[in-house]
């Protein structure tokens, strides 16, 4: 789940080195704390918050087959 | 792999053939000439041949098709991406996803095939020099949704006839309100407009007077 977030995240923005995803693993609940170089918050949150939702759908999707909800933060 | 190098009378030779050979036009094409050539004395002593090396560019056909299949390689779920070239243009791609676990693909009203559409129109027109509009399809899914919301409208627009008043739909996408607008306005016994915010923006259906 985390290299997925790793993929979607530095295929959409410029500084992909600077993409980082930290897991923070509980029983219920997996978060993806996903975080970009500064100049390219817009490119993974966009208008409206729409490229975050987009991101949000595809991993809660992928994580369907898990037993855990997957959160993802963007800090 | 996309890479070869090629030995020509002249570099113009040497790029047409290499051109050749990958089966791509010059814009399509990473070109590096390695040895200039020359003629040599009279064409006879000490010509030497052109050298270059020509790389196929990543097309965005390809660059799509790429990001969707790793993207699910990274969670293990078989996803292939065809593309379907009777809907594909200079404007538009059209990729067909196959899967066992196509459902999962798909999602709840096909909200996940949306998203991903979303995403991969984002990392395709990153790279492309044009707008291209990208189209996500998974085995014939948008075909057969369109038909089910056209029987949705249309048994909506009976059901607002027959009882006289509003009909409200539930939340839909903005590309799924239109099939419904679509239906609607062949039925000049009724109209029908969105109401609301995005992502819960709803048809409502009236009659008209």
């Amino acid at each position: 789940m985390q290299e997925m977030v790793e993929k979607i995240a530095r295929s959409i923005v410029d500084n992909p080195e600077q993409v980082q995803v930290k897991k923070i693993e509980k029983d219920k609940s997996i978060t993806l704390e996903l975080s970009v170089a500064d100049n390219d918050m817009g490119k993974v949150i966009g208008k409206q918050g729409r490229i975050a939702r987009a991101i949000r759908t595809v991993v809660n999707a992928a994580a369907t087959k898990e037993d855990k909800k997957v959160v993802v933060d963007i800090k | 792999m996309d890479k070869i190098r090629q030995e020509g009378k002249t570099v113009e030779e040497a790029v047409q053939a290499a051109l050749e050979i990958l089966q791509i036009s010059r814009e399509e094409a990473k070109i590096e000439v390695i040895e200039e050539g020359n003629n040599g004395f009279l064409g006879l002593i000490g010509a030497k041949s052109a050298l270059v090396e020509v790389e196929a560019k990543k097309t965005s056909r390809e660059i799509g098709k790429e990001f969707i299949e790793d993207l699910f390689s990274t969670v293990e779920l078989e996803v292939n991406v065809d593309i379907l070239e009777e809907q594909t243009d200079s404007e538009q791609i059209t990729y067909d996803l196959h899967s066992p676990d196509l459902g999962i693909v798909i999602g709840h009203r096909g909200e996940t095939l949306d998203a991903l559409q979303y995403l991969t129109s984002l990392v395709v027109n990153k790279q492309a020099n044009q707008y291209i509009r990208i189209i996500l399809d998974a085995e014939g899914y948008r075909e057969r949704r369109k038909q089910t919301l056209e029987r949705l409208a249309n048994k909506m627009a009976r059901k607002c006839l027959d009882k006289g008043r509003k009909v409200v739909l539930e939340p839909m996408p903005p590309h799924e309100r239109r099939i419904i607008h679509m239906t609607i306005k062949k039925n000049p016994r009724v109209k029908s407009y969105s109401e609301g915010e995005e992502p819960f923006r709803k048809v409502k259906i009236e009659e008209v007077d």
